[in-house]
């Protein structure tokens, strides 16, 4: 018998440490979501010359840019809440730690919206511009000028935006799941540096399902679901091997494994994200692409939630 | 136990540390209210704390007790991982968190394997610092003056001729998770 008593009780440390709630795993995966979006937008208009050919890409495939600042700011307000000391916020921005990843992280969601924003105006059309222009706020604050300044800005440098958005886009992804990883050596579970890859690839085919909520045309939605279907089986296979990680790892990462196999997450873990948010959506997705189904919001919404999902379940296998 | 007279603070290649004899411990916690008072913490807030491992079958029972606190690792992930700066390695090797600069993120509790730090009801992340305030001016941190039965000594790992390099000489001693490999500088002597 060994019996083990902590005489403390500090604030969201004990009994059990409850540091991280909501906002984390949120914010992880709208960082991812919006990692995914930036990298199909970058995609898609690096072949925008291909698709013009194919038929003209539809209004929203073009829009698709502007998402990206959306949804991260979302997260980012997420990440505020989490904060215990809001006050001193800026301090993110007055420093860069090139040894934590959370700082490398700071200054990309800022370099993310000059870089998609820039992105999306690069491929408005011209009666989409003007159509801004006659905007109200736009209008009123007589931004008309600057707008037609930046469009041009975008389209003058499209090509290097495009990189620009996949190289911030990848960085953003495997950031999200590095930043786990860099403090794997106090909390096991995130002991693995396959969570970057892991989270950038779920982050991918989650920002491809959300993107297949919009009204794309059928060419768009077809490479979308196929290059969905193809993420959802390199994300099998990457927490195969993050399994596999932990299984060759010392005591600590095996008690961590433990949780998924036959521990307080495995429920949860094999019927929430593995289930529900990875083989039913790619089942159906198949079923789609083999049996030239209409598709439905169904595989989509449940590779959002399978998202969430892997986000949450792995942030509390690290507190447990 | 270190004077005024022989101030190493500032000094270059002073290498803080803190030895805790677990046969001298008889787990009083004069040590965790000594630190409660001296830095004014808040209810839900420890610095450092006891520790009581039971082990056998009755009555057969031994017990192992320990005064804990931050490890004040040489190879510290808590101030690696912190994204502003404000978790630093200050003067002879002490970990310590600048208040001002700390925006409450929580990465240095996520990356502490020994659970030494917890939000400060202020906000800022708090931490024992081996009460540095009163190593500048030359004495002791108070759970080491507090101490009725001397069970803490603290000093200089580099001066071989202070108490703490003499006790990690002659006396059998470990510290917490070794296998992680942080380097602490807080010996349990045996």
């Amino acid at each position: 018998m060994e019996e083990f008593t902590i005489i403390r009780n500090s604030l969201h440390v004990d009994p059990h440490l409850d540091i991280w709630g909501w906002e984390i795993f949120v914010y992880l995966f709208l960082g991812g979501l919006a990692a995914g979006i930036m990298i199909i937008s970058a995609i898609n208009g690096l072949g925008y010359k291909q698709a013009k050919e194919d038929g003209s890409p539809s209004s929203w495939s073009r829009w698709a840019p502007f998402l990206a600042p959306v949804v991260i700011s979302l997260g980012m307000l997420a990440l505020f809440l989490d904060l215990e000391h809001k006050l001193y916020v800026w301090r993110f921005y007055t420093a860069f730690r090139i040894t934590s990843p959370m700082s490398w992280g700071a200054w990309i969601l800022l370099g993310l919206y000059p870089v998609t924003i820039l992105l999306g105006l690069a491929f408005l059309e011209d009666n989409e511009i003007e159509s801004l222009k006659s905007f109200a706020p736009i209008r009123w604050l007589k931004l008309g000028a600057l707008l037609e300044w930046l469009c041009r800005l975008g389209s003058a440098w499209r090509k290097v935006l495009l990189w620009a958005n996949l190289a911030l886009g990848l960085g953003l992804g495997v950031y999200t799941g590095i930043l786990l990883g860099s403090l794997g050596v106090a909390r096991p579970a995130w002991n693995s540096a396959i969570l970057g890859p892991l989270f950038l690839v779920s982050g991918f085919s989650t920002g491809a399902a959300l993107l297949m909520l919009f009204p794309l045309n059928h060419n768009e939605h077809e490479r979308l679901r196929r290059w969905d279907a193809w993420a959802i089986v390199l994300e099998l296979a990457l927490l195969g091997l993050f399994f596999i990680g932990l299984a060759s790892g010392d005591g600590y990462d095996r008690m961590a494994l433990e949780m998924f196999f036959g521990g307080k997450l495995t429920a949860l873990f094999w019927s929430l994200v593995v289930a529900v948010g990875l083989l039913v959506p790619l089942t159906i997705e198949l079923t789609e692409g083999h049996k030239g189904i209409r598709p439905t919001a169904l595989a989509p919404v449940l590779l959002l939630i399978g998202g969430v999902s892997l986000r949450w379940i792995i942030v509390s296998a690290g507190l447990y | 136990m270190s004077t005024s007279k022989n101030n190493s603070f500032g000094r270059p290649g002073v290498r803080y540390a803190m030895t805790m004899d677990t046969r001298r411990c008889v787990g009083c916690n004069a040590c965790v209210f000594a630190c409660k008072a001296e830095n004014a913490l808040p209810a839900k807030g420890f610095r450092d704390w006891i520790t009581y491992t039971v082990k056998g079958n009755f009555p057969a029972l031994s017990e192992l007790i320990r005064s804990e606190r931050c490890n004040h690792c040489s190879n510290s992930p808590c101030t690696t991982n912190c994204p502003t700066g404000a978790s630093h390695v200050g003067p002879g090797g002490i970990v310590l968190v600048d208040r001002g600069m700390c925006t409450g993120c929580k990465a240095c509790i996520a990356s502490c394997p020994y659970d030494a730090r917890y939000v400060h009801t202020d906000g800022f992340v708090d931490k024992c610092t081996f009460c540095v305030h009163r190593v500048k001016r030359g004495l002791d941190p108070a759970c080491v003056s507090a101490c009725p039965t001397k069970a803490l000594a603290f000093g200089d790992l580099n001066d071989p001729d202070s108490h703490v390099s003499e006790l990690l000489r002659y006396r059998k001693h470990t510290v917490l998770k070794p296998e992680k490999g942080l380097d602490p500088n807080l010996f349990f002597l045996l």
